[in-house]
C-alpha cells in the first residue's frame, strides 16, 4: 500500500471518530443543540480529504501518519470547543479552513525544493523579531491577561508570536547548518549573530510578558544548537543561564514572581493581598483561581471521565467556572470529560506525532532538513509540555495554546504550516 | 547528527510522558482531596444534579422539603423548596445553592443524595449512572406529627421558647418546636439570610436567633422541674421515702442567709409539716433546699448524669446543634467531679434547679419520659423511615434503650408525685378531662430582678400507660409561672396528640 493510500485509510478512521465525538456531544446535550451539529463531522471529513489530495499531488511520499494525527487533534479540539460553546466552534471551523489553505499553499509553493528557504534565513530571523514586536506598536497591539501578544487587523485578533516561532526555527536551521563547524569550536565571534537574535527575542518576550513563549523559544534554541554542534556544555550553560535569568526575573518582575508563587502555593489557608480586587482574599479565590479551578476540573474526570458533553464547566447560575477554558485550558476540559483513559490516549497521540516528526528528521539527508524537522517537532513537543505542564503544576503556568486542540486562529494556522514543513522534509527524504 | 536527534527526541518524548504521569496523579491520587475542597464548585453543582430526597412528616403527606426542577444550559438541576415554610424549620434546616446546610438537610445529606453506603442504594446509583439517568435521593419520613407541630409553633408564637413531645416507649419525637422560627425558602434569596437574622426578638434583651433550635440548643435554668432529679436521688438511695416528713418554715438557711420559697406555690407562705409528695406537689423550695444540703451536690449531679446530663443527647440533627445539660461556668460546661470544684456549687439552690444548672428542653423531656417509662430512658429519634426512591425501606425506627435512669420503684413514686402536681398542685392548668396527666412546673429566675422568669412544664400522659412525654419552656415571662404559662401549652399539645398517640 502506498503512503497516501494508508493516509486516506487513517483519515477515514479519524472521520468516523469525529462523527462519534459529535454524536456523543449531541446525545448528552440535545436539549441545547440540534442535529445540525453532525454536519460538522461531515464538513470536517471533506476538509481533510482536500488536504489529503493536495498532499497526494505535492508530497506523495511523505509520512502517512502526520496528517491523520493532526486531523484527530483538531477534531478533538473542535468537538470540545463545540461542547463548550457552539458559536466558537463555527469560528474555529473557519480557522481550520484557513489553516488547511495555508497548509496547501505552503505545500504547493515549496513542492519543488523547500531548501530555498535556507537562502533567506536572515530574513526569517529578522522577520521573527519583527513579528514579535508587532503587538508593541501603538494602535495595533492589545493587552490580554497582562501579556501584550495580540494585534488587531480588521476585525481579527491575531497572535503573531505563533508565526514567529516557525520563522525562528527556519532561521536557526539555516544558520546552524552553515555555521555548525565553527560554532562547535566555541569562539565568541562566531556566536555573535546567534546571540544577538536570541537576546533580541528574549528581550521582546520579557517585555511583552509572554513567558510561555520565552521558555518555548529558549528550549527550541538550545535543542537545535545541541543537535548542530554536539556540544553538551552549550546545553549546560544555556540551562544555567535560563535558571539564573528565571531567578532574577522572579525577584525583579512582579508578573513572573506572581506566577511562581501561584505555582508553588496555589492554596492558602489565610488571606493574602489580592491585586485585582485590592482586598485580602485566599489565593485560590484570587491569583491562582484559574489554576485551582482547572485542577478541580481535571480531578473531577477521575479514571473514566464524565463523558463528552457531561462535564461541569458552569455554576448552576451559568457562570463559567474556568476563565479561558477553550484556549489555554482546553486540556482541563478534556481531562474532565474524557477521564484519565481518554486524556492519556490524547497525550499518546501527541507522542506519536513527536516520534513521527523526529523520524522525519532522522531520515532527512541534509543538515538543514534535519535541523528544520527536529526543530519544528521539538517546538511542538515543548509547547505541549509548557501549557499542559503548567496546568498539571509541573512548571509555573504560562498562557500558551495546546497545538491543534486549543481555540485560536493564529495557533491553528501556524501549526498547519509546521505540519506542511514536516511533510515537505519527509517527502524529500523518502523520495531519494 | 542522528545520534543527537535521537537524544532530543527522547527528551521530547519524556517531557510528554511526564505529562501523563502528572495527569494521572491529579485524576487518581489527588482526586478525592480536591473534590473535598470547600471552593470546588464542581462538587457544588453536582449536588444539584441529584434529585434530592423529600422530607415528609409522619403522616407521609405533609411535605417539609421538596425540589423544583430547573433546566439551565441543557442540564437539569434540582433546587430545594420548603412547601410548609416555617414548620419544624430548625429540625428540617435548609440546603442552599452555595452549599450551606443545616438541620436534617445537613446531617442526613448522604441519605438525601443517595450517597449513603447501604448496598441497595449503591446498586441503584451505579445503575442510574450507567444509564445516564438522574440519581434520586432517599426520602425521609419523620416522626413529627404535623398537626401538633403546627399547634406548638402557633402557641409559642410571639415568645421565645421551645416544646418537645415524644413517645416515652419508643423515643419517637412528635413535636420539636422552637420559636421564633424562620422560612427556609428565604435562604435562596440574596438578602434572605440577613433578613432572617434581623427577625425582631420577642424576648429582649435576648436575640431572636431564629436559626437556633431552642429545643436542643437552648440552655435554660430548669427551676423546679429539676426537683424531679433531686427527688429521684433522694428516693434511689432509700434515704427518703415519699412519706418522709419535713418542716417547712418558709425558707431555707444557706450560708447563714435565708432563701425564701418561690412565689408560684399553690399554698401558704410556709407549709409547716409536709411529706415529700406534698413538698414536690407544691414545689416547696425550702424542703428541697434542705434535701439538697443533705445529699450534697455530688450526689445530685450523679443522679442527673444517670438521666443523661453532661452528655449531648443523641438525635439525628447535627451534633453541633445539640447541647449537653449540666452546670455551666463562664459559658462552659463545668463538671465539679473532674475538677474537684464542689466548693463552687451550692447544693441547696441546685436542688431546686438554680445555681449554674442549665438544661435543654429535650433533656427535660427525656427526664419526664424516663419517669413515665419505669425509669428506662429511650433514645430520642426524629426519623421514622428512610425510603428508597423505589419505595423500599432502607432504615426504620428501632426503639433503643439508652439507659436505666432510675429504679422502677423510684420512677413509680415520682409518677405519683407528678400526678399529684396536676391534680392538686402547681400544675392544675394541665388537667385534661378523662385523662390522668402527670407533670411538674418550673419557674426559673433569669436575673436578680425577680419578676422575669423562664416558665417550664414537663409532663407525661396518660399516667397509667404513658404514650406522651415532653417539656415546654417559654422564655422571659413577666411574672410568668410555669403553671400559668407553660402548663396550658402542654395541655393543648397533649390534647392534640392523645387520640392518635397510641397507634404510633
Amino acid at each position: 500500500m502506498t503512503a497516501r493510500n494508508r493516509e486516506l485509510g487513517y483519515l477515514i478512521a479519524v472521520g468516523l471518530l469525529t462523527g462519534l465525538g459529535f454524536a456523543s456531544v449531541y446525545i448528552a446535550r440535545q436539549a441545547v443543540i440540534g442535529w445540525g451539529s453532525l454536519t460538522y463531522a461531515a464538513f470536517f471529513m471533506a476538509l481533510y480529504l482536500v488536504a489529503h489530495f493536495v498532499a497526494r499531488a505535492t508530497v506523495p511520499n511523505a509520512d502517512p501518519y502526520l496528517l491523520p494525527i493532526t486531523g484527530l487533534l483538531t477534531a478533538i479540539g473542535l468537538t470540545e470547543i463545540y461542547r463548550l460553546g457552539p458559536s466558537d466552534a463555527f469560528k474555529q471551523g473557519l480557522w481550520v479552513v484557513i489553516g488547511v489553505a495555508a497548509f496547501a499553499l505552503t505545500l504547493i509553493a515549496l513542492r519543488r525544493d523547500y531548501r530555498v528557504l535556507e537562502s533567506y534565513k536572515y530574513l526569517f530571523g529578522v522577520g521573527a523579531i519583527a513579528l514579535l514586536f508587532l503587538p508593541r506598536l501603538p494602535g495595533l497591539g492589545e493587552t490580554i491577561n497582562g501579556a501584550r501578544l495580540w494585534i488587531h487587523v480588521g476585525g481579527l485578533q491575531l497572535q503573531p508570536g505563533e508565526l514567529a516561532k516557525i520563522c525562528l526555527i527556519v532561521f536557526l536551521a539555516g544558520y546552524l547548518r552553515e555555521k555548525r563547524e565553527v560554532l562547535a569550536q566555541g569562539r565568541l565571534k562566531d556566536l555573535g549573530p546567534l546571540l544577538a537574535i536570541w537576546a533580541a527575542t528574549m528581550l521582546v518576550l520579557v517585555a511583552t510578558n509572554d513567558l510561555g513563549s520565552a521558555l518555548l523559544y529558549f528550549g527550541i534554541f538550545i535543542a537545535m544548537l545541541y543537535i548542530a554542534t554536539a556540544r553538551l556544555w552549550y546545553v549546560g550553560v544555556g540551562v544555567g543561564l535560563f535558571l539564573a535569568g528565571g531567578i532574577v526575573a522572579d525577584r525583579e518582575i512582579p508578573h513572573v514572581a506572581e506566577r511562581v508563587t501561584n505555582w508553588l502555593h496555589p492554596w492558602t489557608t489565610h488571606t493574602v493581598y489580592c491585586p485585582s480586587s485590592g482586598t485580602m482574599e485566599l489565593r485560590q479565590d484570587c491569583q491562582s483561581y484559574q489554576l485551582v479551578k482547572s485542577l478541580y476540573s481535571i480531578a473531577n474526570g477521575g479514571f473514566g471521565g464524565t463523558g463528552l458533553g457531561k462535564g461541569t464547566f458552569t455554576t448552576t447560575g451559568g457562570t463559567p467556572l474556568i476563565p479561558d477554558v477553550k484556549t489555554d485550558f482546553i486540556f482541563s476540559a478534556l481531562a474532565q470529560e474524557l477521564g484519565l483513559v481518554g486524556i492519556s490516549a490524547l497525550l499518546l497521540v501527541f507522542m506519536v506525532f513527536v516520534a513521527r516528526g523526529m523520524k522525519v528528521a532522522l531520515r532527512a539527508d541534509d543538515g538543514f532538513s534535519k535541523l528544520l524537522a527536529a526543530g519544528l517537532t521539538f517546538g511542538f513537543a515543548l509547547q505541549t509540555f509548557t501549557i499542559v505542564g503548567g496546568i498539571d503544576r509541573l512548571i509555573p503556568l504560562t498562557g500558551i495554546t495546546l497545538p491543534f486542540v486549543s481555540y485560536g486562529g493564529s495557533s491553528i494556522v501556524a501549526n498547519f504550516m509546521l505540519l506542511a514543513g514536516l511533510l515537505l522534509v519527509s517527502h524529500r527524504a523518502n523520495s531519494l | 547528527m542522528n545520534r543527537r536527534i535521537s537524544q532530543v527526541a527522547l527528551v521530547a518524548l519524556v517531557l510528554i510522558a511526564a505529562l501523563i504521569v502528572a495527569t494521572t496523579y491529579w485524576q487518581t491520587w489527588a482526586s478525592a482531596g480536591l473534590a473535598a475542597q470547600q471552593d470546588n464548585e464542581i462538587q457544588r453543582v453536582a449536588q444539584f444534579s441529584i434529585d434530592r430526597g423529600l422530607i415528609v412528616a409522619s403522616n407521609g403527606k405533609t411535605v417539609l422539603a421538596a425540589n423544583v426542577k430547573k433546566k439551565i444550559d441543557g442540564q437539569t438541576y434540582y433546587f430545594r423548596t420548603y412547601p410548609s415554610h416555617e414548620l419544624a424549620s430548625q429540625v428540617v434546616g435548609y440546603s442552599t445553592q452555595s452549599r450551606s446546610r443545616a438541620g436534617l438537610e445537613r446531617s442526613q445529606n448522604s441519605y438525601l443524595t443517595a450517597s449513603n453506603a447501604d448496598i441497595g442504594t449503591i446498586l441503584d446509583t451505579v445503575g442510574d449512572r450507567l444509564k445516564g439517568t438522574t440519581i434520586k435521593g432517599n426520602n425521609l419520613e419523620l416522626t413529627i406529627r404535623p398537626g401538633a407541630q403546627w399547634l406548638a409553633e402557633k402557641l409559642l408564637r410571639g415568645t421565645c421558647g421551645a416544646a418537645v413531645v415524644m413517645n416515652p416507649k419508643t423515643g419517637a419525637v412528635y413535636v420539636m418546636a422552637s420559636s421564633p422560627g424562620f422560612d427556609p425558602n428565604l435562604m435562596e434569596q440574596s438578602d434572605g439570610y440577613a433578613k432572617i437574622q434581623r427577625t425582631t426578638s420577642p424576648c429582649p434583651p435576648e436575640t431572636a436567633a431564629p436559626f437556633l433550635n431552642r429545643a436542643t440548643q437552648g440552655l435554660y435554668p430548669p427551676g423546679s422541674t429539676f426537683k424531679t432529679i433531686t427527688a429521684a436521688a433522694a428516693l434511689d438511695d432509700g434515704v427518703y421515702t415519699p412519706e418522709s416528713t419535713f418542716d417547712d418554715p418558709g425558707y431555707c438557711t444557706e450560708y447563714g442567709k435565708q432563701v425564701h420559697n418561690a412565689l408560684d406555690q399553690s399554698g401558704p407562705e410556709a407549709f409547716g409539716v409536709v411529706n415529700l409528695v406534698e413538698a414536690y406537689q407544691h414545689s416547696i423550695n425550702a424542703v428541697f433546699c434542705n434535701i439538697g444540703q443533705k445529699l450534697g451536690a455530688k450526689r445530685i449531679l450523679q443522679e442527673a448524669k444517670k438521666f443523661g446530663f453532661y452528655s449531648v443527647p443523641p438525635l439525628e440533627t447535627p451534633s453541633d446543634a445539640r447541647s449537653a445539660s449540666g452546670l455551666y461556668l463562664n459559658g462552659k460546661l463545668f463538671d465539679p467531679s473532674t475538677t474537684n470544684g464542689y466548693s463552687k456549687v451550692d447544693p441547696g439552690r441546685l436542688a431546686f434547679g438554680q445555681d449554674k444548672m442549665l438544661t435543654t428542653p429535650l433533656q427535660m423531656a427525656m427526664v419526664a419520659a424516663a419517669v413515665a417509662n419505669h425509669g428506662v430512658e429511650m433514645r430520642p429519634t426524629l426519623i421514622k423511615e428512610v425510603v428508597s426512591p423505589g419505595g423500599s425501606v432502607i432504615k426504620r425506627l428501632h426503639p433503643h434503650v439508652l439507659r436505666q435512669a432510675t429504679k422502677p420503684s423510684t420512677a413509680a413514686a415520682l409518677k405519683n408525685m407528678m400526678v399529684e402536681v396536676v391534680q392538686a398542685g402547681t400544675g392544675t392548668a394541665a388537667q385534661i378531662p378523662g385523662v390522668v396527666v402527670a407533670g411538674k412546673t418550673g419557674t426559673a429566675e433569669t436575673c436578680s430582678c425577680n419578676t422575669v422568669y423562664d416558665a417550664w412544664f414537663i409532663f407525661f400522659a396518660p399516667a397509667q400507660d404513658p404514650t406522651l412525654a415532653g417539656a415546654v419552656v417559654v422564655e422571659r415571662q413577666n411574672d410568668g409561672f410555669g403553671g400559668a404559662v407553660a402548663a396550658p401549652i402542654a395541655r393543648q399539645l397533649m390534647q392534640a396528640l392523645l387520640p392518635a398517640a397510641s397507634n404510633g
